[in-house]
């Protein structure tokens, strides 16, 4: 009888350590290359500007092997079918000026560079713009064509064709100078708790990036993997997509897509980052 | 006429012989299933691949029937033995009559 107890005793434990173990795991130390060529910075000293985070990683480091390895492929990465479809798209004229993104950017490599430093201080426009801002921008006043919805499939996909040419290097947002107060704008909404399960960004990505929320295992909300593909939903994935979701999780109403409030969020989370390399389109689940 | 569609696939450029390769396609298709409604509930037409062929210097591979459950976009993975240097011809046939090839040489030392 008594040995019965204390076997069940030691299972008990052995049960409890499992659970302490995944509860605390902490990113992996895999290496990210993508097509055995480029070679990704997963990991970095964090900005000056965050206090309490010593080291970024990519949310890469938090996904399971095989969906880390969906991710070193070109072939394997659905996302693929996406950017592909969008090259289409850069190639075709569209609107009143007969103009296509070809007609003055050239090939899409012309490209390489512009996903890290957005958003980016606009001056003749005086505001922070982000990627889709300056893609709508081009198709309003270049090409005389209707501007896409910021989230819909269209735009993730050129921004996913525009981010895809500059995997590799690393994020660089500018957050000094004019784009201050957007920055701290969004810096104040990262820390702001909203919803009736009063969660701010940092509660989950900043204080718990490790433990696992339900199933899910948290990462540290990184944006240079976008757009991502998610498996949960087999698509592409916008930043402001993933914003709303968040806050829509949190029980709040959220923000739309592309507004102010969002774009200076997107500015912050983005500097966050600066250090580790444009992965988009990423795959995560 | 199902649109977008564009075959893809990955074969490596060299190899040794006799050695078994890692082959990738995938083709990119709505492959409708013709069990969905639309919003007026109509029936939408059944719109798929139904089969996919590869063939190594003339000689068969593979030859897969593929279904109305297999989801968009289908991917397929599998080995071949390759004995000498040659060509893959992979066939796609569309429920619409289309056929789409893609070629692909191997070199074998």
């Amino acid at each position: 009888m008594r040995t019965k107890t204390s076997m069940r005793l030691g299972v008990g434990l052995a049960a409890a350590s499992v659970f302490a173990m995944a509860a605390c795991a902490d990113p992996d130390d895999d290496q990210l290359v993508v097509n055995e060529e480029i070679e990704m910075i997963t990991e970095a000293a964090a900005p000056d500007h965050m206090e309490r985070v010593r080291t970024i990683y990519s949310g890469w480091r938090f996904r399971s092997d095989e969906t880390q390895a969906v991710q070193m492929d070109d072939f394997d990465n659905p996302a693929m079918i996406w950017v592909d479809a969008a090259a289409e798209v850069w190639e075709t004229a569209d609107g009143t000026e007969g103009n296509s993104c070809a007609s003055c950017h050239e090939s899409v490599d012309s490209m390489e560079g512009v996903r890290a430093v957005y958003p980016k201080w606009n001056e003749a426009a005086g505001e922070v713009r982000t990627l889709e801002m300056q893609v709508n921008d081009c198709r309003e006043n270049q090409m005389g064509a209707e501007p896409w919805k910021y989230d819909g499939g269209d735009m993730t996909n050129m921004v996913a064709l525009i981010s895809s040419v500059s995997r590799g290097l690393p994020v660089n947002v500018a957050i000094d100078g004019p784009a201050q107060s957007t920055w701290e704008q969004g810096k104040d909404l990262y820390y702001t708790r909203f919803g009736q399960l009063e969660l701010s960004c940092a509660n989950c990505h900043e204080d718990s990036y490790g433990l696992h929320i339900r199933s899910d295992h948290l990462s540290q909300g990184q944006i240079n993997g976008f757009p991502t593909y998610r498996l949960k939903n087999t698509k592409l994935n916008s930043v402001h997509s993933r914003f709303k979701g968040c806050i829509r999780d949190t029980r709040a109403h959220t923000f739309a897509p592309g507004s102010p409030e969002f774009v200076a969020l997107e500015l912050y989370v983005a500097s966050r980052g600066n250090g580790l390399s444009v992965e988009g389109p990423s795959v995560r689940n | 006429m199902a649109t977008g569609v564009k075959p893809r696939v990955k074969v490596p450029k060299t190899a040794s012989a006799g050695e078994a390769v890692t082959i990738k396609t995938l083709i990119s298709h709505k492959m409708e299933s013709g069990q969905r409604k639309d919003d007026d509930g109509n029936i939408i037409p059944r719109s798929i691949i139904n089969r996919f062929t590869a063939d190594f210097n003339g000689q068969n591979v593979i030859d897969v029937t593929l279904e109305p459950a297999i989801s968009t976009n289908p991917f397929f993975e599998f080995e071949a033995i390759v004995a000498e240097t040659g060509t893959f011809t992979f066939t796609w046939y569309d429920d619409d009559g289309s056929v789409y090839e893609e070629t692909k040489e191997i070199e074998v030392s």
